[in-house]
């Protein structure tokens, strides 16, 4: 049992921090907006140019057919830089919709598509989820009708998140609504400034706005965009969405230094709070959770430096980061007491975005419910439920709207 | 890197699970619970002979000098099967005491012995409830001439002690706080049974009345805080291994009992419950794992990582042990299934080296020095 880099390991973590340090550049707040869209591709971009921008990726695709651990090492080296939430930013892009190409994309799609990624030069959103189908994605409604030599759309999407600074997106659609529901679906690339495609910015309870609804009036795609065979989107959905989940998962916050800190700064009694008896009780709480996320991570970590791929027990990951993180940022707050609700409390504005950012963790990438089901059902081997829409054709399966 | 136990390591816990299976089924457990047994002694003499009593003893005392990742392994897989045999206060207690305090002559004297199981050791901490500081300890030592001591004092709960032929005694002397060995077999010292609610795992109370005792080394607090750090990741595998063993009772039952015309582990209610079982668990296991790693490399984090360990798998083992009989339901009360077994070994693990809170600020102090420590080194560069 040993923490360790393999001499291999530790001579690829040092060329990259060194590479770091030489490049990172400041690129002012975190907040998602388009000037860091800006940042985000250059970041991209810079990257790309020194052979570090999508490392795991073929080279004849522009990558260095890295292993997932010179990967993973890459990203932590990045973190300790500071220029984490640049690549998080590029997530979807890079984690998602190239992914998707790579592995069912035409080889027309790929050549057009992934040297671009890979320079920052397209940024991608992902058009999955919609009104009436969330976890539920496979009850998606949106229409795609053959017309000629290619497919005209009509729906709407919802929660679709940076779709105001993206180029292109991922979308699937239903393509056959008599079919059952799983094999009634297509799955295509979309051009963002196609002609008929909308897009609303969604007001979050932040305030702020993250995710949008786009809406498909009547937007034409190329067949060339189609991805997999007609029908059989749900397949390319699947291989999306497992790459989703190793994205968010690995994005654990580590932020115990600031609770520790807090503590420290903020009276309580005759003295700070942390010489209080149960505020060193909480902390502990805290800490030992905080840890178990560091440590659960270095375990994944080790299979993939063993060669291993992680499966679906990563999704207690991220079922242990989003419940607990939101009580742990509630109860730093009231550690606050009256102060708690005023930004111009210790860090104030921080611990209230991620008040309200902890509530799209819970959601985002397969909720705390999804992620049971999945640990239920794939780690622990439990039935799943009976299903009243597996063998009815899609258009005759109850729905509320 | 490689966080996780090595092949060798997950081939003696294959053996150990399949001896355990065999020789230590719940009727072995139910043996000691309703009867005045101290332990299974059969068990225990098989045990010692595979040598699992001695594997960190050095070779040159009559154990295996092997490391404490392969303890952990064994505590694991003695937790998960509740094994009613003193190992954990011969081993965890009193063998470790001496090789961290002892001198040569006492090391020679007891390590072999117990290594094979011929003697067997505990740990006299408590005297009644609550969590007083070592500082304030309410037992005497006292000198009586030529290295000897009398220990004067009451303690209890002690575990295994009964089973005990010895005990290590945290005592005040003249000279301040420290750790006593007290052979058992003799005047000054009485005991009697203090009934508990895990009689798998009997404890005593304890009189001592001018004991003839002897001073581990030099031991003073630091030695009992090292102790209890070592001991609280050994047992945390104790627990790791019993949580587990919850987690796939109530996952098997969930499987093979239908309501409603289907198995109950089809209703989300109880999926996502074992879900949840299973993730605080694998929480758990990650922060045991490191320290299984801190305390086998005596790393300076031991102190830290033996809490976050501790703390965790305690509330995971209790997470998992009262899950595990909700989702039994009324079978799950019953004497007959062994899920209360598991409900009474937890409670006794979690509170057999001090409860949750104890152990909240033990970790807060360990944070607090690492942080002085770390303030005192840049003051050194600076």
């Amino acid at each position: 049992m040993n923490f360790d880099d393999t001499p291999e390991e530790e001579k690829f973590r040092a060329s990259a921090r060194a590479w770091l340090a030489e490049n990172k550049f400041d690129y002012g707040s975190v907040v998602q907006d388009g000037k860091l869209f800006a940042a985000v591709r250059k970041w991209q971009k810079i990257k790309q140019e020194a052979g570090w921008g999508c490392l795991h990726w073929p080279k004849k695709y522009g990558g260095q057919d890295a292993s997932p651990i010179q990967n993973l090492i890459f990203g932590q080296e990045e973190d300790a830089a500071g220029m984490a939430p640049l690549s998080v930013s590029n997530a979807i892009t890079i984690g998602m919709a190239a992914a998707t190409v790579m592995h069912c994309g035409t080889d027309a799609q790929k050549e057009r598509h992934l040297p671009k990624i890979a320079r920052g030069e397209e940024i991608w959103c992902q058009l999955f989820s919609e009104p009436v189908a969330g976890s539920d994605l496979a009850g998606i409604k949106t229409r795609a009708e053959k017309d000629g030599d290619g497919w005209v759309v009509n729906g709407q999407k919802v929660w679709t998140s940076f779709a105001q600074y993206s180029d292109w997106a991922i979308l699937v659609t239903r393509s056959d609504s008599t079919a059952l529901k799983h094999k009634g679906l297509t799955y295509f690339l979309l051009d963002m400034k196609s002609p008929g495609v909308e897009v609303r910015p969604i007001k979050q309870a932040s305030g702020g706005s993250d995710f949008n609804e786009v809406f498909l009036d009547n937007v034409r795609i190329p067949d060339a965009n189609r991805v997999g065979e007609v029908g059989d989107g749900w397949r390319v959905a699947l291989t999306t969405l497992m790459n989703e989940r190793a994205a968010i998962s690995s994005a654990f916050p580590t932020n115990f230094e600031d609770a520790w800190a807090l503590s420290k700064q903020t009276p309580l009694g005759d003295g700070a709070a942390i010489e209080d008896s149960a505020v060193r009780s909480m902390l502990a709480d805290w800490y030992v959770w905080y840890q178990g996320l560091k440590n659960f991570s270095l375990r994944l970590q080790s299979d993939l430096s063993q060669g291993k791929t992680p499966g679906p027990e990563a999704s207690a990951g991220k079922l242990l980061m989003g419940a607990r993180r939101q009580s742990y940022i509630s109860e730093a707050l009231d550690l606050m007491d009256v102060g708690g609700p005023a930004l111009s409390s210790a860090n104030g504005a921080g611990w209230h975005f991620a008040f309200f950012r902890v509530i799209g963790n819970r959601i985002e990438g397969g909720s705390d419910e999804v992620l049971r089901n999945i640990i239920g059902e794939r780690v622990l081997g439990l039935p799943t439920e009976p299903r009243v829409d597996k063998n009815t054709p899609f258009n005759e399966i109850p729905t509320s709207l | 890197m490689k966080f996780e136990f090595s092949e060798d390591q997950e081939l003696l816990r294959d053996q150990a699970r399949k001896f355990l299976q065999d020789k230590c089924a719940g009727a072995v457990v139910r043996g000691v619970l309703e009867s005045d047994q101290t332990h299974d002694d059969g068990l225990w003499r098989e045990i010692a002979e595979m040598g699992w009593t001695g594997v960190v003893i050095p070779e040159e005392h009559g154990g295996l000098g092997l490391g404490y990742l392969e303890l952990c392994v064994i505590a694991e897989e003695l937790g998960r099967a509740l094994a009613p045999v003193p190992f954990s206060s011969s081993i965890y207690f009193a063998a470790e005491a001496l090789m961290q305090d002892g001198s040569s002559a006492q090391k020679a004297a007891w390590l072999p012995k117990l290594a094979s199981g011929e003697v067997v050791g505990a740990l006299a901490l408590a005297e009644g409830p609550g969590a007083t500081p070592f500082s304030k300890t309410k037992t005497k030592a006292q000198s009586s001439g030529n290295g000897q001591f009398r220990i004067s004092g009451v303690k209890g709960p002690v575990l295994d002690g009964m089973a005990a032929d010895i005990a290590i005694v945290p005592a005040l002397g003249e000279d301040g706080f420290g750790l006593y060995l007290v052979a058992l077999d003799q005047n000054g010292v009485e005991r009697a049974v203090e009934p508990s609610l895990d009689e798998s795992r009997p404890q005593a109370r304890i009189a001592f009345d001018n004991a003839v005792a002897e001073k581990i080394g030099d031991s003073g607090e630091a030695s009992l805080r090292y102790l209890l750090n070592k001991a609280a990741v050994l047992f945390a595998f104790e627990q790791l291994g019993g949580a587990d063993a919850c987690l796939q009772m109530g996952v098997a039952y969930a499987k093979e009992r239908f309501a409603f015309g289907r198995p109950i582990g089809s209703f989300q209610a109880i999926k996502h419950r074992l879900a949840d079982m299973y993730a605080e668990l694998e929480l758990a296991r990650s922060n045991c794992f490191y320290a299984a790693w801190a305390l086998s490399t005596d790393d300076v984090s031991l102190a830290e990582a033996a809490a976050v360990a501790r703390i965790s798998i305690s509330a995971a083992y209790f997470t998992c042990a009262k899950e595990n009989i909700q989702v039994h339901g009324g079978i799950g009360f019953t004497w007959d299934l062994d899920a209360h077994l598991y409900y009474r070994r937890e409670k006794l693990l979690s509170s057999v080296i001090g409860g949750q809170r104890r152990w909240r600020e033990y970790l807060v102090q360990a944070l607090e020095n690492k942080e002085m420590t770390a303030a005192d080194e840049n003051a050194r560069v600076a």
